[in-house]
């Protein structure tokens, strides 16, 4: 029997009826269309499915959707404003911090995590964050550069601001 | 290379927004309205014969829409490499693995497909089964495949010079034998389709590959399909490394269920199913001697191969030549013998990964140049450089290393890791290690026989003249295949980057062999290169026709056109543009024609402006039977120097540090080619130390999961020192040749050879794990 759930996604209110065992993941890329995060094993190992739930990273495929009724998801296809890259995304461009892509969403979202707690994470810091969210192409090194990048950019632009 | 623009720089890649916005479509991403859900039914045993299948509650459940065995499917055997075609879309008569199909299911939802697989009632007899290699080839073993007794799915010997006499002449002839695990490519994103059929019986089928054109070819053969009906499709890919390089019955169930339905058809494989798929690295058991003289020359090499190829041959032909055609090089020798054997056994298939069939070889190979070096009391990086091969040189099986960067990587890696201050320097506990390899720039000739182009590419000039789009069947996996040809199209064009679009990975567009072997960069680039030139030069002659000048006077540089390096005088060309693209936003301006304006006039003047260019490689390789592979028109190496520390009461290694040099000729993008890097030293890094695909005596995956199957985090990877050693490839588009699986080469060797420095002990058995270097340690202190 399905349930009717609400929850704030990428700063919308929405409104849904979901089976009581479908996951969050599985809400967002079906039922919502937000299909920037990825299914990668569906068991947690991965990370690719990781989103922001109230302020901290989670493997979607591990929550439910009616676990997430009444809080705030943020997913990758949240992150740009008005068509303007967030500075994590800017930076996993500049630095060439992408190849396949696939685990891009879930390790971009999992550095705005650490980033909005940590905003000066020293390497080691930067490491254990996305150490859940596995990357099969690039050994992590650009990845980390574009963290300490992004985490200069947002430094930079709010002492200006 | 001072004069080039766009090439040799860190230009971001095309595709980064897309996919760092989430916006990028993979193949699970898509969806189009009605579509099925399919699933498909594999064996839970590991040899039976199939006594019966009964699928009428499977069709009676509400909500499937198709069933399929072998009964509807046919039994068209198929396969990678022609010679050894032994698979049929689904098992009849009997199952060889668990996980070899049996039967697939459309149905409404996903759930209902798997509802349906479940009623699915299959009668088995089961069969005695073997999974280790060395037992599947012993006399009285389970016989896997009638058409090869004992189990022996190829064999190869080849030999060079007199190998035994060779080796009689030597001072010294050190013997070594080695054993990597079963590795799975672990990419992120697991295999996914969506099959479609119009109207016209047309298919169009969008799929997570690295090879659209082998897939359309396969496709249409094993489903009776006119080859001219099938359109392949690759969508965004989330990482291949090898397994996505041949058609999958993950597709061709989903094109048959699409045919029989009516129906768009999608489906994704579990995680499990990608172990269970597998196609990825073989064991490897390797037995080698090699001959050497007091001061440090290498004569010869004898060299034999065990693979473990699991129930079907996949690549494994070509994986068993490999193992020996990649030990000719870099260094010189005068005979070279080698003995290869792959077999079958009740497991998953093995196919081709990273380094394909190399890999474990140039492991054992280059851990046994350290032995012997330190048996000679030569230094590792002496002993190499004494037998280094450079530009020009021919390997003694016939490999032409027309350009070899090899002495410039050992030295460089050497300088950079300061390994002169540190070799025999690291306090206990600390050491340090190299290795060298290279690896083939492409394949050097296709996977099935074939006068066909390896690569075709069409740049298609947009109407306004401001755009080029580069039309290719080429596959962008992630490694930045797109972005490459972007940049030599505009290299070649002489505009800005920005001026560039590439779409690409349809068969519709041109002939591409795909993204394996390395070969892309050097195969694609070619073609799109021939095919700027010829845009270039239509360009510029209808221009100089207007101009009424010398199209030999025109340039083309960063956007503008130049007369003999001037401006010239094209005042009456300008004022025609603006006039005829009044109100748009961006009229041409500045004191050079743009190249815009240069290409709206030769639309005037001959319509839609298309280039084409095309390529396939010179007749390579010697005369002996399996000479083709190993053969490229060019030859990519790398050297790598690690620093480890392993803590000698545990066994735990750490890899602190890895200098790696690699030449890929020209730098078409160098992000690009750090990734490539990078990426290949974390996947060797991950072989050596920690990953190994394990099963239990009835042949199931243990660990067939991201969780239990380790790869290396981040927290696993140092940060690499990567220097790009750059030649010029006189085969190469810009003296470019590969990156993608050279520098995979030394990892595995240099991390051995540093762990032996650091423990005076050899593990000639991966994965290295705590367990087995704490074990080794303790019967080192009983000795």
């Amino acid at each position: 029997m399905k349930t009717i759930i609400q929850m704030t996604v990428n700063g919308e209110l929405v409104e849904s009826a979901v089976e009581p065992n479908q996951t969050l993941l599985q809400f967002l890329r079906d039922d919502l269309e937000l299909t920037g995060t990825k299914h990668g094993c569906g068991l947690g190992d991965c990370g690719a499915c990781t989103v922001i739930l109230d302020g901290k990273p989670v493997n979607s495929c591990l929550v439910l959707a009616v676990q997430a009724h009444g809080r705030e998801v943020l997913t990758i296809e949240g992150l740009a404003e008005n068509g303007n890259l967030h500075p994590i995304q800017q930076a996993f461009v500049n630095k060439a911090a992408i190849q396949c892509g696939f685990c891009t969403p879930g390790m971009i979202l999992s550095a705005k995590a650490l980033l909005d707690e940590n905003p000066k994470p020293s390497e080691r810091e930067i490491r254990t964050a996305i150490s859940g969210n596995l990357c099969r192409c690039t050994g992590y090194q650009k990845i980390v550069e574009a963290v300490q990048d992004a985490a200069k950019v947002i430094e930079g632009s709010e002492v200006s601001s | 290379m001072s004069e080039l623009k766009v090439l040799n720089t860190y230009a971001p890649r095309l595709d980064g927004p897309a996919k760092a916005t989430g916006k990028a479509k993979y193949a699970d991403d898509l969806s189009m309205p009605g579509a099925l859900h399919a699933a498909i039914l594999q064996s839970p045993l590991a040899h039976a014969k199939i006594l019966h299948i009964d699928t009428s509650k499977a069709r009676k459940l509400p909500g499937v829409k198709a069933v399929i065995t072998a009964k509807e499917a046919g039994l068209v055997r198929y396969g990678v490499s022609p010679a050894r075609y032994d698979e049929t879309l689904f098992a009849h008569e009997k199952v060889r693995y668990v996980g070899d199909e049996i039967a697939a299911v459309a149905a409404v939802d996903q759930a209902t497909a798997l509802e349906a697989i479940g009623l699915i009632k299959v009668d088995y007899e089961e069969l005695p089964a073997v999974f280790d290699m060395f037992e599947a080839m012993k006399e009285g073993a389970p016989q896997i495949h009638d058409e090869f007794p004992g189990n022996l799915n190829a064999e190869v010997h080849q030999e060079f010079g007199d190998t035994e006499a060779a080796l009689a002449k030597c001072d010294l002839v050190v013997d070594h034998t080695f054993l990597n695990k079963r590795q799975d490519a672990a990419f992120i994103e697991p295999h996914s389709c969506l099959a479609v059929f119009d109207l016209d019986n047309r298919l169009t089928l969008h799929t997570s590959t690295q090879v659209p054109h082998y897939v359309m070819r396969t496709v249409a053969m094993v489903l009776q399909i006119p080859v001219g009906n099938v359109r392949v499709v690759k969508p965004y890919v989330g990482g291949g490394f090898g397994p996505k390089c041949e058609a999958t019955p993950l597709e061709m169930s989903s094109a048959l269920l699409a045919k029989l339905t009516g129906k768009p058809v999608r489906m994704t494989y579990s995680r499990e199913q990608v172990f269970l798929h597998s196609r990825a690295r073989h064991q490897f058991y390797a037995e080698m001697s090699l001959g050497v003289m007091n001061d440090g020359t290498m004569v010869a090499l004898k060299n034999k191969a065990v693979l473990d190829g699991g129930a079907y041959t996949s690549f494994g032909i070509a994986t068993v030549y490999y193992s020996g055609s990649l030990l000719g090089g870099p260094y010189k020798l005068s005979a070279m013998k080698y003995d290869g054997h792959r077999v079958y056994t009740n497991k998953p298939t093995c196919g081709a990964q990273r380094g394909h069939g190399g890999v474990a070889h140039r492991a054992a190979f280059e851990q046994l140049l350290d032995l012997t070096a330190e048996k000679l009391g030569i230094d590792p990086v002496e002993m190499r450089l004494k037998n280094i091969m450079t530009t020009g040189d021919m390997t003694i099986n016939e490999l032409d290393m027309s350009s070899l960067g090899m002495k410039e990587c050992v030295e460089a890696v050497r300088d950079g890791s300061d390994w002169k201050n540190k070799k025999g320097k690291l306090p206990k506990g600390k050491g340090i290690g190299m290795a060298c390899g290279f690896f083939v720039s492409g394949a050097g000739y296709p996977i099935y026989r074939s006068d066909t182009y390896h690569s075709t590419v069409v740049i298609k000039i947009s109407e306004d003249g401001g755009i080029a789009n580069v039309l290719t069947g080429s596959a962008e996996i992630g490694q930045g295949s797109d972005t490459a040809m972007a940049m030599i199209a505009a290299e070649t064009l002489g505009i800005p980057l920005s001026q560039v679009r590439v779409t690409s990975g349809d068969t519709d567009l041109s002939v591409d062999l795909g993204a394996y072997s390395s070969r892309q960069t050097l195969m694609t680039g070619h073609a799109t290169k021939e095919a700027a030139e010829h845009v270039r030069d239509a360009i510029a002659s209808y221009l100089a026709e207007e101009m009424n000048c010398d199209p030999a006077s025109i340039s083309f540089t960063e956007g503008i056109v130049k007369f003999d390096g001037q401006p010239g005088d094209f005042e009456q060309i300008r004022r025609l543009y603006i006039k005829e693209h009044r109100g748009w936003t961006d009229p041409p301006s500045g004191e050079y024609l743009t190249f815009k304006e240069a290409a709206r006039i030769a639309y005037l003047k001959g319509g839609t402006l298309v280039g084409t260019g095309k390529y396939k490689p010179h007749r390579l390789g010697g005369s002996y039977k399996g000479a083709a592979v190993g053969t490229s028109p060019a030859y990519g190496c790398s050297a790598q120097v690690v620093e480890v520390s392993v803590d000698l009461e545990t066994g735990e290694i750490t890899v602190d540090k890895m200098t790696d040099a690699h030449d890929c000729g020209l730098a078409i993008n160098r992000a690009l080619v750090e990734g490539q890097m990078q990426g290949s030293l974390s996947m060797g890094l991950g072989e050596c130390l920690f990953e190994e695909v394990k099963f239990d005596s009835r042949g199931r995956i243990l660990n067939a999961s991201l969780g239990e199957y380790r790869i290396p985090t981040a927290l696993d990877m140092p940060n690499v020192n990567t220097i790009i050693v750059q030649s010029n490839e006189p085969h190469g588009p810009y003296g470019a040749k590969e990156v993608g699986e050279g520098a995979i080469m030394p990892t595995i060797p240099a991390i051995l050879n540093a762990i032996a420095d650091a423990t005076g002990i050899r593990v000639n058995e991966l994965p290295v794990s705590s367990e087995r270097l704490y074990m080794a340690l303790k019967n080192k202190e009983k000795a």
